[in-house]
């Protein structure tokens, strides 16, 4: 029963600036545990929804729970139970690593400071530059202190707000590799990034947002919504007899012929494959090879976003 | 009190690697307190204080220096006139280290993972305005001290620096100047939340400093006499602003208004 409540409840929770509605009546829950990814262009609110979950801002209207604390009611309760990488890593330069950590443990109370700290510098490759000024690190190293701070008091839900935007492929892989590691601690780490790649690999569920919330799935399911489940049949040749023998079939659409390949949509490959290369064969088909149309979570994002546009202009 | 302390210690080490903050914690108390002695040093050199009478000193004034002759009721006249020069250190040096502190705290966007801390805005305005107070306060204490070594030593009537540490200084340098500082610090964090460079969060709230500038020019003009009364009311007057201020600044630290309309 406990662990099957949500960690994180929205509804209807809007804000905006002026006249800029910047989350737009967005609702949904995070369970705990979970991976979850914000997604969506640049002023889509996802920053926005963090700070509003981080109790950082107050909603214009609606509400929201994070570990059973409502958002504006009870702050002080939430700030004990969360950790957040913002926009900017945002440390102190003139202080060294160390500096910077034994400040934010005094801030949480955390009390075996010292243990906490090596720990993390240690995790993150950073113990031996522990007392140097943070004027000094590269950006990667700021990021992973500025992670290293966010966890020191091991909270149960973790913000990550683009917390590989502007590292090297190196450096970012180290910190995706890392979270990987937090989300076998069970902790929920909700993940704004802008980075699809990740998102994938990473997440359990994501949202797309553009102020208000477009979609929410698993990546996996998220493709096959947008998309159905594309199966491309490589042929030696694709004569256009073949297409007819492909279409009457009550679990294929949309046909087409490409090349040497006929690309059909089909409801379930691995059930229903067979069927089709069988009554191709029949047809005198030389099929070379069978394979699924792989999308990525990129081109879901560009997809919804395209109809996301049409529906604004129309 | 851990967090406060914390904080205290972070601005520090922050603050002081700024050599502008610094030179001006550093000298500016030296040269209020090498001024006024410099000028006794020219004075107790002359010879023209012999002949001076109560007649030749406003009458107020006369009748604050009781039993002194008039020569050294002129004496006693020069070292009070800088009571309210050392008044400016108490709301300049804050002022300083509190402009620094926070607008740093601005460019270099570090608020918001303080403020997702549990710390509270009391907290944090106490310790960073205790920050700015503290060294201001010792600052000026320490500048007083002096000054009152030097009198010593070169004025010879010990009654004349025995004034130096009647209630009129004591209460303006114990009371006053500390909420002096307050008003320093509460002044700069409602100013720093407005810009973006520190130094010109200092020159504007410098501007703040001016009424004190305005009082020693009025006293050294003769239109103000610092006495017992004057001070008690500085600081009756400088409570009631200093409630305000920090109300108002406790109210502009406020995580939302932080996030949504500092610039
Ligand atoms: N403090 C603020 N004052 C005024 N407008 C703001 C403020 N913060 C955000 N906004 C506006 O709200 C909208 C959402 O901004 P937000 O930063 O949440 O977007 P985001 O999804 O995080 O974008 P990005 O991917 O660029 O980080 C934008 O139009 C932005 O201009
Ligand atoms: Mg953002």
């Amino acid at each position: 029963m406990m662990n099957n409540e949500p960690i994180i409840q929205i509804k209807n929770l809007s804000r905006s600036f002026g006249d800029i509605l910047a989350v737009d009546r967005v609702s949904f829950v995070i369970n705990p545990g979970e991976v979850f990814g914000l997604l969506g262009p640049n002023g889509a609110g996802k920053t926005t929804t963090v700070r509003m979950l981080a109790a950082l801002l107050e909603p214009t209207s609606g509400e929201a729970y994070v570990a059973g604390f409502q958002i504006g009611k009870e702050d002080q309760k939430i700030r004990r139970k969360i950790g957040l990488l913002p926009e900017a890593p945002g440390l102190y330069d003139a202080l060294t690593a160390e500096q910077n950590l034994a400040f934010y443990g005094a801030m949480y109370g955390v009390e075996e400071i010292s243990r906490q700290i090596k720990h993390y510098l240690e995790f993150l490759g950073l113990w031996n530059r522990r007392h140097e000024p943070v004027a000094t690190f590269s950006k990667g190293m700021r990021q992973k202190l500025a992670i290293a701070r966010a966890l020191l008091h091991e909270p149960e839900v973790l913000f990550l707000d683009e917390p590989t935007s502007g590292l090297d492929p190196q450096a970012a892989r180290l910190v995706r590799e890392f979270i990987a590691g937090l989300k076998g601690e069970g902790r929920t780490i909700i993940l704004c990034t802008h980075n699809l790649e990740e998102a994938d690999r990473l997440c359990d569920r994501v949202a797309f947002v553009n102020g208000h919330l477009v979609a929410l799935d698993s990546p996996k399911v998220l493709r096959r919504k947008i998309f159905g489940r594309k199966v491309v049949f490589h042929l030696v040749e694709a004569k256009t007899e073949f297409t007819q023998v492909v279409e009457p079939f009550d679990f294929v659409s949309e046909v087409q012929v490409v090349e040497n390949k006929i690309l059909a949509s089909v409801e379930d490959p691995e059930k229903n494959n067979p069927e089709v290369i069988r009554a191709l064969v029949e047809e005198g088909a030389e099929i070379q090879f069978v394979g699924e149309l792989r999308r990525r979570l990129e081109d879901v994002y560009l997809e919804l976003m395209k109809s996301a546009e049409g529906s604004n202009n129309g | 009190m851990d967090r406060i302390r914390a904080i205290i210690v972070k601005e520090w080490r922050e603050v002081f690697k700024n050599k502008f903050v610094f030179f001006t914690v550093a000298f500016l108390p030296l040269m209020i307190t090498a001024l006024p002695l410099g000028m006794i040093y020219f004075a107790t050199g002359s010879e023209s204080f012999a002949g001076v009478t109560a007649a030749d000193l406003p009458p107020q004034f006369s009748a604050m220096c009781g039993e002194l002759s008039g020569g050294d009721c002129m004496m006693y006249y020069i070292v009070t006139q800088f009571l309210l020069l050392f008044m400016m250190i108490p709301v300049i040096i804050p002022m300083t280290i509190a402009s620094y502190s926070i607008v740093g705290e601005k460019t270099t966007r570090t608020l918001e993972p303080l403020l997702v801390t549990p710390v509270t805005t009391l907290e944090i305005l106490v310790g960073k305005g205790l920050a700015g107070i503290i060294p201001a306060v010792s600052a000026t204490w320490i500048g007083y001290l002096l000054y009152a070594a030097g009198a010593h030593i070169m004025v010879d009537n010990p009654a004349v620096v025995g004034k130096l540490f009647d209630p009129l200084w004591m209460t303006a340098i114990f009371v006053v100047g500390p909420l002096l500082s307050v008003f320093g610090v509460s002044i700069a964090v409602m100013i720093s939340s407005r810009v973006n460079d520190p130094r010109v969060a200092e020159q504007i709230s410098g501007i703040f400093v001016l009424p004190v500038v305005g009082l020693f020019i009025g006293q050294t003009t003769g239109f103000i006499l610092v006495n017992q009364q004057f001070i008690l009311w500085m600081a009756g007057i400088l409570l009631v602003l200093d409630s305000v201020l920090f109300y108002f600044a406790i109210q502009i630290f406020q995580r939302e208004t932080i996030l949504s309309r500092w610039k």
